[in-house]
């Protein structure tokens, strides 16, 4: 019997919201694709801009934040990864605050990512802590309920953030 | 071909003080040298980003012209942000490849296809509502009056060589200081 609980995708959009996240740039990521993608690129108050790699992303978030308009980036690790160089440059380097949700892709949902047998999903904090790029965890339901707030301390900070979307967000 | 200095200096004549520019490599330190002025984005941290910076800028400001002053070796390393503004369509981006086929301020090897691409096809394949490919100083001075009246996304190539050249200020375009100037310019907010 499956007791697992999983984070509603619902929330999270309703956190984006409260924290006057007004665009969303992402590349599919099977993870958080049906829960948070799919209601997203429906949703009237939040503009999706479909991108085709995600460190136009990285870029397109830290420019907005000049003038305090605020984005989030939806993609999955293997994105993350890709985007090494602009989230060095731009997040830590520049100190902007661009925050990013990474779908976890393969990893199961009980461990933590760093306890996973899956290894493009266990060396993620590790890489995200040796670039000093902060970071949570997204995978009980009432871990969406700190979103906001830490989106709020990003701006405020003019920091970066990276949620790591553990378990698949429901719909 | 058209001296970079040249057509930065025809272009200068039709940026306002409100508008943005965001330009990269050696025409980021020839404009910044030809139009100093605050609205100057210099700070686009990792190479071929430029142009995903001026979708930013131009979805978060849709009040203001944003222009991108790309590389040819920059855009071929986010060729795919062509689709991304083509799809977004801020009609307040005006996107110029300056094209030498060169990474100039990388010892000036050749980009790969420099010789043969023609950005303005698949810019215009990726949704663009105005594309042109420009190689002379003279075309380049009778397109500009009636470019920035119509709707983009517009992308102009622009075969260039290099003119007069400035000095590379990597110092400023990477501070604290670059960056908060132009914070304060876009809200005025101290």
């Amino acid at each position: 019997m499956n007791t697992l609980a999983y984070p509603s995708g619902k929330h999270i959009i309703k956190q984006f919201l409260a924290a006057r996240i007004q665009f969303i740039a992402s590349l599919p990521d099977i993870v958080t694709s049906s829960g948070l993608l799919w209601p997203i690129s429906h949703h009237k108050e939040l503009e999706l801009i479909r991108i085709c790699k995600e460190d136009e992303g990285v870029s397109i978030c830290a420019a907005m934040s000049y003038n305090d308009t605020r984005a989030v980036l939806l993609m999955q690790q293997t994105g993350l990864m890709d985007s090494l160089n602009a989230i060095r440059a731009l997040a830590m380097d520049y100190q902007l605050p661009v925050v990013m949700m990474v779908g976890l892709q393969g990893k199961e949902p009980e461990p933590k990512p760093e306890e996973s047998n899956v290894y493009g999903v266990r060396i993620i904090p590790s890489v995200l802590n040796a670039m000093s790029v902060p970071y949570s965890l997204i995978q009980e339901p009432d871990d969406v309920f700190e979103i906001k707030d830490i989106i709020d301390a990003c701006y405020r900070n003019s920091r970066p953030h990276v949620f790591l979307v553990g378990r698949t967000p429901l719909a | 071909m058209i001296p970079r200095d040249q057509a930065l200096i025809r272009m200068g004549g039709f940026i306002a003080d409100e508008d943005i520019v965001v330009a990269v490599y050696q025409t980021l330190f020839d404009w910044m040298e030809i139009k100093p002025r605050v609205l100057n984005y210099v700070a686009t941290g990792a190479m071929g980003q430029a142009s995903s910076h001026g979708l930013g800028l131009a979805l978060a400001n849709p009040e203001r012209k944003v222009f991108v002053f790309d590389g040819d070796g920059s855009l071929l390393m986010n060729l795919g942000a062509l689709a991304t503004i083509g799809e977004a369509s801020p009609t307040n981006l005006f996107h110029f490849v300056f094209a030498n086929g060169t990474y100039e301020v990388n010892g000036e090897h050749p980009i790969p296809g420099g010789k043969t691409i023609e950005f303005e096809k698949i810019a215009q394949a990726c949704g663009y509502r105005q594309t042109f490919k420009v190689s002379s100083l003279v075309k380049l001075e009778k397109l500009l009056p009636d470019l920035f009246t119509k709707k983009g996304p517009t992308f102009v190539a622009l075969k260039i060589e290099p003119g007069k050249q400035y000095p590379w200020r990597y110092d400023f375009i990477h501070s604290p200081e670059a960056r908060e100037n132009f914070r304060r310019a876009l809200t005025g907010k101290p």
